[in-house]
């Protein structure tokens, strides 16, 4: 028999913490293939995040840091900055990139930052326990909206890509979905493409990938076919997947 | 000796870094420090280093704290405001050992406050600041000179300990014209080594994280207890100050900054009236040169704190003493400076009446 | 020796660039200076004001509460900063435009018409200078001639002629010796 498919070298053979059903063990493993593939694994720098991902640092076989909830972009500004030849990602939840640090990803798309983020949209606080997310779905229940968001009292969930297509600076923005195969397939190829931007100098590149939570979200540990009709028919209208960015430039 | 050179404080302070292999600065404006992001916005690209404006002083400490991570000399300026917003970021470095150095030049506080100098900050540099058990190494100077020679001292101590240091100057320090010559010898930081814990490129080494936790069950308190060592071990071996005319001083006034400058005019007068004063300035703020303290309140029994601020250092010196001598303040808050004829007039008034408290007597 | 100044003025006046280069000169002539503005949110055409210390010994405050000089170059900085001269010092007033006369008796006061004069050597800018040449002779603290030389390091991107000019107004301002 010959072995058809390995563990990527840039994933660490750890038993991860992730819940049953969770997309980051997914979204973790074509990260690390695409760094496989790009042979950047030696070079790469990655920023973990607060929230269920913090322990990110611990999972990648690369250099990591571990920084303040919602600054990951600027952690990657300074150490791109400082290291040019170092590859840098940032992994950061909804809760980090588009509330806490709203301005902290803007502005690295302003300054058309030359790393790569990767955005991973669960529409839910996980590791705090299932709060209300600034991508929240109207209507949708988490433990500060026990109801359902409301458009009164909370607004309405942020579309992240869509606004960082208004920046000049933000060179490629994609939105991707792990809840189906080919949506992990795709989500490699788009990730992979974030890193070759970066490899090419090309700036500030974004992949938005929509994810299970199913311990959060209320839906069967048993039945992960709950998750994911959840993200097919509630979050994909609201969050459609796509390229929205994608602007041919030398930094 | 070197050709002395008229410079402000602020450019001092951002020259001083740059000649101290200082290659990364993040920062964002507020006065009285916007002299230290402008000059370093031109020099440091000069010098082969990066120069960032950051969004916000949030975002800047987080620049540097990624910059850090990569071992490079690196360092952020603010204000008060604009410190308090860095002090998760300052935290985080201190909790993840990397060693950055922050300029803070005090205004007038709490709140806006006003933007005249200030020694209002005290409390919040020599306390850490931010969340959490750690210490910050806080220098303290008087001069544009020594804002121009104690970033050195400042990254040599940060990469030693792998702690954040600071200089806290106020805003008149930070404004003020004097000559400058730099003392230190140029760092050129190619020479430098590289920290074992650097993040960086091209490894054929296991990975390196950097982080500032451990939820692990007893492995935080083991983290911070290694930290606890290398602070007993600054506290021996980095503490600064200096004495003037303290030989025959029968009081001693202890102040730092502006209004140990201040201080000087004071004790001259009182010297020209009889008064035998003398001056201790503590340089170091943390670790604050309490063994010093301790050794003159032998023969001194009366000990006098000047300082711009309600009186935040006093405590120190009260902790020091521990009841040793007498701890008298003359206190100027909201950002004004005291007169040398004020503080005369209080040391005047310990020697006579014997009072405990000046700033209200007024 | 010690001598402690305060110049005000409106900004555009060039109060700073004078207080430096007063500082300037005092350092090139071997003298402990010291020099502090006042900063901030004062808007253009607002007042500003800056301390210069020359003195043989280290200087200790940079701020000059009670000024042994002040010049004076606008009507509101002869109300704020007469009262704070220092018994038996000096007070140098732009007479060009301030009008009033100073009430002081136990202080000097010097009438200098700085603007009229810079007007006459052909460009209003070097008013400030003609102000500084008239410390210069009034107090002795220190020579036109190392006002002069200190003009080319504080302001380098001066055209000689311009630093010609400047020095022109200096010892113009010098001429007006005191009664």
């Amino acid at each position: 028999m010959q072995l058809q498919n390995k563990r990527p070298e840039s994933l660490l053979d750890i038993k991860m913490h992730y819940c049953p059903g969770c997309g980051h063990g997914t979204i973790h493993r074509v990260v690390a293939e695409a760094m496989d593939e790009l042979g950047i694994r030696s070079r790469t720098i990655g920023v973990a995040p607060v929230g269920c991902a913090v322990f990110a640092d611990t999972y990648f076989n690369c250099d990591m840091i571990q920084g303040p909830h919602g600054r990951g972009p600027a952690e990657a500004t300074g150490i791109k900055r400082a290291k040019p030849d170092a590859i840098v990602f940032s992994y950061q939840g909804d809760g980090d990139l588009a509330s806490i640090g709203m301005a902290e990803i803007v502005h690295a798309a302003i300054r058309s930052e030359n790393i790569t983020v990767i955005f991973v949209n669960n529409a839910i606080y996980g590791m705090t326990g299932g709060q209300m997310a600034p991508t929240t779905l109207l209507g949708q229940k988490a433990t500060t909206c026990v109801e359902g968001r409301s458009a009164k009292q909370s607004g309405y969930p942020i579309k992240m890509c869509e606004m960082l297509a208004t920046i000049d600076g933000a060179t490629y923005l994609e939105r991707t979905t792990v809840h189906t195969v080919p949506g992990v397939i795709k989500t490699k190829t788009a990730i992979r493409k974030a890193f070759q931007n970066q490899i090419d100098g090309k700036g500030f590149s974004m992949v938005e990938i929509l994810s299970m939570c199913p311990t959060n979200w209320g839906t069967r540990l048993d039945n992960p076919s709950e998750a994911t009709k959840f993200v097919a028919e509630s979050m994909l209208p609201v969050f459609p997947l796509g390229v929205y960015k994608d602007q041919q430039r030398t930094n | 000796m070197a050709e002395k050179k008229l410079m402000k404080g602020n450019e001092a302070l951002a020259e001083g870094a740059v000649r101290a292999g200082c290659r990364f600065f993040a920062g964002y404006p507020i006065t009285p420090q916007n002299e230290i992001p402008e000059y370093m916005s031109w020099r440091l690209p000069q010098a082969g280093g990066v120069f960032v404006q950051a969004e916000s002083e949030v975002s800047a400490i987080n620049m540097v704290y990624g910059a850090a991570a990569t071992g490079v000399r690196c360092m952020t300026s603010s204000s008060s405001p604009g410190i308090s917003l860095k002090q998760e970021g300052i935290s985080y470095c201190a909790g993840a050992d990397l060693p950055v150095f922050i300029g803070n030049v005090m205004r007038g506080g709490p709140g806006l406050g006003n933007i005249a100098g200030a020694q209002g900050d005290y409390w919040q540099a020599t306390r850490g600041g931010g969340h959490g058990d750690y210490r910050t190494f806080v220098m303290a100077p008087d001069s544009v000179s020594e804002m121009g020679n104690f970033p050195h001292k400042c990254f040599e101590v940060a990469f030693k300990y792998r702690i954040p240091s600071m200089v806290l100057a106020d805003g008149i320090i930070g404004q003020m014209m004097e000559p400058v010559e730099f003392i230190n010898p140029e760092i050129d930081p190619k020479t430098l080594t590289e920290p074992a814990w650097a993040l960086g490129v091209n490894k054929g080494r296991e990975k390196r994280i950097v982080k500032s936790y451990d939820l692990r069950e007893g492995y935080l308190e083991v983290m911070v207890n290694e930290r606890v060592k290398r602070y007993k071990q600054m506290e021996a071996n980095e503490t600064m100050y200096e004495e003037k005319m303290m030989d025959d001083a029968e009081i001693a006034i202890v102040a730092y900054g502006t209004s140990a400058r201040v201080s000087v005019a004071a004790m001259k007068l009182a010297r020209e009236n009889g008064l035998k004063v003398g001056l201790f300035r503590p340089i170091t703020l943390w670790p604050f040169p309490k063994a010093r303290l301790v050794e003159l309140s032998k023969r001194i029994k009366k000990f006098l704190v000047v300082e711009m601020s309600l009186g935040q250092m006093v405590e120190d010196v009260q902790l020091s003493l521990n009841g040793r001598a007498e701890v008298h303040l003359h206190a100027k808050p909201g950002a004004a400076v005291m007169t040398a004829d004020e503080v005369y007039r209080t040391m005047e008034a310990i020697v006579k009446k014997g009072a405990k408290e000046y700033a209200a007597a007024k | 020796m010690y001598q402690g100044i305060r110049i005000s003025g409106f900004g555009g006046q060039g109060v700073i660039s004078a207080g430096v280069l007063l500082a300037q000169a005092g350092m090139m002539e071997g003298k402990e200076v010291s020099f502090f503005p006042s900063y901030g949110a004062e808007m253009r055409g607002g007042t500003a004001n800056c301390s210069v210390v020359v003195a043989s010994d280290e200087v200790s405050t940079p701020i000059v509460s009670t000024p042994d000089t002040a010049i004076v170059l606008n009507e509101p900085s002869l109300a704020k900063f007469e009262p704070m001269v220092k018994p038996g010092g000096l007070l140098i007033v732009n007479s060009s435009l301030v009008n009033s006369k100073a009430s002081r008796k136990d202080i000097t006061v010097l009438y200098v018409p700085c603007n009229k004069i810079a007007g006459e050597l052909g460009n209003g800018k070097v008013m400030n200078m003609v102000a500084l040449g008239a410390f210069a002779a009034a107090t002795g603290a220190m020579s036109v001639d190392a006002i002069a030389k200190a003009l080319p390091k504080v302001f380098k991107k001066l055209k000689p002629e311009v630093i010609e000019l400047n020095i022109k107004a200096l010892m113009r301002g010098a001429e007006f010796k005191l009664n």
